[in-house]
């Protein structure tokens, strides 16, 4: 039979706050990497722009945009500005074609 | 030591009930104390003053404390698979039938053949086996060989108590809770924090790590409103309790602080009983999520560091006084107080008060105030200022104490004074904020020179320290503070400021300041971390060998790494280093606390979350499988039938005659498990063309294509077909374990890589049941039950999606073809699953189908040189695998341009092949290919990945990835498997085995 680990009660817990669901555990959700890494546009064929956008990381020293998806909850993508340093989190943003409605930015 | 139970008197014992009896066993040695006993103060009472052994020396330890910091007495309860080590005498509760045993004791906690450990002296200092028996090579040893032959005799010799290997029978179990105000700490400050948000409306809880909250006020000698503390505390306690706004929770200790104003609290519900109730949870996991928190855990106790300063009956004064107070115990017939602080003179009056012989008070300092003067005098004892213990006697136990000059200026010991007889010495070196669980959160603890302590420093977001631990000391400032920090917490909840409410206080007023002495250094073996034997000596040991950092201190000496984390003994320790630096302390630094505040049983961490985890996925046909026969086979979250066993075969048996069948006839499969994605907009086509590395966007309505996806690196990620339903309609299949991924990586590329495209996705794996009908018969048993739809060569050609009834039930038949042979793949809703199953069945028994398992579904698609998830397996790109003719040069994909690097198109990767087994032999899994004979297989040159018996070409075979495969094929290998002793003679071959020309499957 296949064996999971328990969850992590007890190492690391911290609160985020899905734009679409409101607060709720991080164990909820899923971390998906840099925000700020972008892919190339569909004409750019440069294999050093992709490679670029998806290996090189600044590993930054305070704040840092990630994205997270909430993939226990809405299944939502969001891009949380998070404080590596000290672990504070200052904004919690939706991204996806249904931002505009939301009143967000893209 | 030998202490004993004192007489009753008023206000005596406060904690225990004076008629009762509750018989206990210790080293299977028959005991009796009293409820409202820890095994401490039992122990105590029967006059037992080794309780355990230490670490590393084995030497004989006592009792230290009175709660959780304790560090000597460690105890072993229960037995067999509840058996568990190193539990607190100090907080253990007594109950009746309580076996404790003593640890890392042979034969036994009084006479420890082990003890010769501690006879030669420097020999055992910091880092003295790693010098011993790590570094250069001894003859017939090599250097680390040397280490590990030594090791396990090491481990042996040293360590504590040993847990069960059982698995845990207990339950236990999880809250989660939310509130606006928590309150860490019922005493004084925590009380009074907790009644000030209740009165504001806040929703708070209170947690309280012993059985009775109250803290230090459970044994102060104040007034509060004119009553004992101790029954003050119990009204106010009851008070709150009734509160529906407040719960308060004992026994709880509140473990680790995280981010977030989240917290872990462990309740321990049955430790205090012998067995928990049936179906009763013995400890649970709260996580409380909170608005604000008042952090009020309090002041711990540390000791002075002296010569022989770990016999049994040397213990922190307080304690000593908390025994006597509150359990009615006297810790010895003669004690010495030893004190740097007022802390040990009021102890001095306590104990006196109710019949505990003080022979001396020793104070490091020339004056103290008058007051607690006059107090110590109450006691009758000798009193000494200005002189220190330097040394101690005793064989086993404490004996006698000998008291000479000290300068508290200079550190110097002077002339001897006087040796006095005793068998406890209760020593006090001020007191330690407990900041442990701001110290988790990375908030540093700023030096208070006064109070010769580190305090929690300023909160950087929602928590409020107060009362000792903010370095509040004594029952005025406890109160004040405590409604102070709760009036913030308040705010922060959003709520108003609450009603004061201060009890009238009567008692001392006293310093807690201590004079700034941690050590009296003579030379003897001076203990500072008494769990772990690090002496005085050890630390200074470390600084001259360079280890300063207080890191480096920690991890060279062990000091603070037990199980109590240096509760009592870090601070003394980071005040010798700072002295050998010529440092002041806090240039010395702290460690960071980690969680949890004390050792914390798995069982709680885990909760109900243990064993099989995932739930099992069952397809709509599973019951079938099973009354069939099926062995049922963990395939991702799914169980799929591995082959329907008939009486007398075996699983290889089974297979071979169930692809068989499929190759001559006809067989039928549950692929129900496949992931589905409804794939749906205007821009669908769009989207699919730039996932799949193969093109979509000319895929015609009715017709369904294999698909490759690659991760942006170019490395293949899953596969599938794909088929359009509708013009703006697709339903996605993909592999069984891969479907959660994949809906992730969809997810991932339709919001945050192209949120300009139409489209939305859905999961339909659930809403699907799948049937796959293969083999040369499959067309004749669908014309036999198919209506609404031409099943012919030219009705539904290969590659067709048409819809269709079968029975009455609506299902899509798609033509494809895992197997190689000619095959369809009907779906329709999950709750026609098992009907549709027994449509095909009946369609086709005059065509002798079969059903047949994930085995032969894996057997005909190896035969084919179809890939799946073991040749998907991270690191191969289509090329690797043959498949470059699906990656598509005239559009961009996710993969297209990494997959373009050099590296990936060079000759020798490993790239797909087939073996077949020349000798007969078995091919196993995993095995490796090499050119040379099994004594001397030499380099691996690849591997096999998926591997079976193949009825088709009557023998055994695998797919294998091998270096620069492609121009190998007719190449005679090995395939060797040292494991399994298994190295068997192979031929490189194509892995298209079976009508490489796809014949049968167009047909």
């Amino acid at each position: 039979m296949k064996r999971v680990a328990a969850p992590h009660l007890g190492t690391i817990k911290m609160r985020l706050t899905c734009p679409f669901c409101g607060e709720r555990d991080h164990q909820e959700f899923t971390y998906r990497g840099d925000a700020s890494a972008t892919r190339p546009p569909m004409d750019n064929g440069s294999i050093e722009d992709h490679n670029t956008y998806v290996f090189d990381r600044t590993n930054p020293d305070g704040e840092h945009r990630e994205l997270w998806n909430h993939t226990s909850g809405c299944r939502m993508h969001m891009v949380v500005t998070r404080n590596t340093t000290t672990h504070k989190i200052s904004n919690c943003e939706p991204v996806g074609p249904w931002t505009k409605a939301l009143g967000g930015k893209s | 030591m030998s202490g004993f139970r004192l007489n009753l008197r008023e206000g005596l014992g406060r904690a225990v009930d004076h008629d009762s009896k509750i018989n206990f066993t210790f080293d299977g040695k028959n005991y009796s104390g009293r409820v409202g006993d820890t095994l401490a103060s039992a122990l105590m009472a029967n006059g037992v003053s080794i309780v355990a052994r230490s670490f590393k020396y084995h030497r004989p330890r006592g009792i230290f404390s009175a709660g959780s910091e304790e560090p000597n007495a460690l105890v072993t309860v229960h037995s067999g698979a509840r058996t568990e080590p190193n539990i607190r005498a100090t907080e253990l509760e007594l109950y009746e039938g309580l076996e404790a045993k003593s640890q890392n004791r042979w034969p036994s906690v009084n006479f420890d053949v082990m003890a010769v450990n501690q006879l030669p002296g420097k020999a055992f200092s910091a880092g003295f086996y790693y010098k011993t028996f790590m570094g250069p090579s001894r003859p017939g040893h090599k250097a680390t060989q040397f280490w590990w032959f030594c090791e396990q005799l090491i481990r042996r010799a040293a360590g504590l108590g040993k847990g069960a290997s059982q698995a845990d029978p207990d339950k236990y179990g999880r809250m989660n809770a939310f509130c606006d105000v928590l309150v860490v700490g019922a005493g004084a400050a925590g009380i009074s924090a907790a009644e000030r948000a209740a009165s504001a409306g806040a929703k708070v809880i209170l947690c309280d790590e012993s059985a009775v909250a109250g803290g230090a006020l459970l044994s102060s000698s104040e007034l509060l409103d004119g009553a004992l503390a101790h029954d003050w505390v119990a009204d106010r306690l009851a008070e709150l309790a009734e509160n529906e706004n407040v719960t308060v929770l004992t026994r709880t200790t509140v473990q680790s602080m995280f981010d977030d104003n989240t917290y872990l609290a462990i309740e321990r519900l049955a430790d205090h009983v012998k067995t928990p109730g049936k179906h009763q949870v013995r400890q649970r996991a709260w996580n409380i999520r909170c608005k604000s928190a008042v952090i009020a855990t309090g002041a711990i106790e540390r000791p002075i560091v002296f010569a022989g300063n770990d016999r049994p009956g040397v213990m922190l004064a307080d304690s000593a006084r908390r025994y006597v107070v509150e359990y009615g115990v006297s810790p010895g017939r003669a004690v010495c107080v030893f004190t740097n602080n007022d802390t040990g003179w009021l102890a001095a009056r306590d104990m006196a008060k109710y019949g505990v012989i003080v022979e001396a008070i020793v104070d490091v300092r020339k004056d103290v105030p008058d007051a607690i003067r006059a107090a110590g005098e109450e006691s009758r004892a000798e009193i000494f200022l200005g002189a220190a213990i330097t040394a101690t006697s005793g064989l086993q136990t404490l004996s006698g104490a000998q008291i000479s000059e000290f300068s508290e200026t200079t550190g110097e010991v002077g002339r001897k004074l006087k040796k006095i007889g005793c068998d406890c010495i209760a020593v006090s070196g001020g007191w330690s904020p407990a900041f442990h669980l701001t110290s988790q959160q990375g908030e540093k603890p700023v030096w208070d020179a006064e109070l010769q302590a580190f305090l929690p420093g300023e909160a950087t977001s929602s928590w409020h320290v107060a009362g000792a631990m903010a370095g509040k000391f004594g029952l005025r400032h406890a109160f004040r503070s405590g409604e102070e920090a709760a009036v913030k917490a308040l705010a922060e909840a959003g709520l108003g400021e609450g009603e004061s409410d201060v009890p009238r206080i009567e008692g001392d007023e006293i310093d807690y300041a201590p004079a700034p002495v941690f050590e009296i250094n003579t030379g003897g073996k001076a203990f500072v971390d008494l769990q772990h034997d690090v002496t005085a000596e050890d630390v200074r040991l470390a600084h001259r060998e360079g280890l300063v950092s207080v890191e480096h201190l920690k991890r060279y000496t062990t000091l603070g790494m037990a199980t109590d984390q240096g509760k009592t003994s870090n601070m003394s320790g980071l005040a010798i280093m700072a002295e050998a630096r010529g440092k002041p302390i806090p240039d010395v630094g702290t460690t960071r606390f980690r969680p949890p505040y004390t050792p914390t049983a798995l069982g709680a961490i885990a909760g109900d979350a243990y064993g099989h985890l995932a739930s099992e996925r069952l397809t709509p046909m599973h019951d079938w499988h099973v009354a069939e026969g099926a062995n049922m086979y963990a395939n991702g979250p799914w169980l799929r039938p591995e082959s329907y066993n008939r009486s007398g075969e075996s699983v290889e048996q089974a297979y071979i005659r169930e692809a068989a069948t499929v190759r001559k006839g006809v067989g039928l499969v549950d692929v129900s498990t496949l992931g589905k994605i409804d794939v749906q907009g205007p821009d669908a086509a769009e989207f699919l063309n730039r996932i799949y590395s193969n093109g979509f966007a000319k895929l015609p309505v009715g017709k369904a294509r294999y698909g490759l996806m690659l991760r942006e690196d170019g490395m293949l990620f899953d596969d599938g077909t794909t088929w359009r339903l509708d013009e703006n309609r697709y339903l996605m299949t993909t592999t069984t374990a891969g479907a959660g991924q994949v809906m992730e990586h969809l997810e991932y590329h339709r919001d945050v890589v192209w949120p300009d495209l139409k489209v939305a996705l859905a999961s339909v794996s659930d809403e699907w049941a799948g049937v796959a009908v293969a083999g040369p018969k499959s067309r004749n048993v669908l014309k036999a039950c198919v209506n609404d739809c031409d099943v012919s060569n030219e009705g539904l050609p290969f590659m067709g999606v048409r819809q269709a009834t079968i029975a009455g039930i609506p299902v899509w038949i798609a033509r494809l073809s895992f197997s190689g042979e000619m095959a369809y793949e009907v779906y329709c809703g999950a709750g026609w699953g098992q009907a549709l199953w027994d449509a095909l069945m009946k369609a086709g028994k005059r065509f002798q189908i079969v059903p047949y398992g994930l085995e032969a579904l894996s057997t005909l698609r190896i035969e084919k040189g179809h890939v799946a998830g073991p040749e998907l397996n991270g690191r191969t790109t289509p090329l690797d695998l043959g498949l470059g003719g699906m990656v598509s040069s005239k559009k961009n994909f996710v993969g297209a341009t990494l997959l373009k690097r050099d590296a990936f198109h060079e000759e020798s990767r490993l790239q797909l092949v087939a073996i077949k087994s020349i000798d007969g032999q078995r091919i196993r899994g995993g095995s490796h290919l090499v050119k040379g004979n099994k004594d001397q297989p030499g380099q691996t040159e690849g591997n096999t990945t998926s591997t079976c018996f193949s009825p088709e070409l009557n023998c055994y075979i695998s797919l294998a990835l091998l270096e620069g495969g492609n121009a190998r094929h007719g190449e005679k290998m090995f395939a060797t498997n040292p494991v399994r002793n298994m190295h068997v003679a192979v031929e490189v071959v194509s892995p298209h085995m079976v009508d490489p020309d796809g014949g049968r499957m167009h047909g």
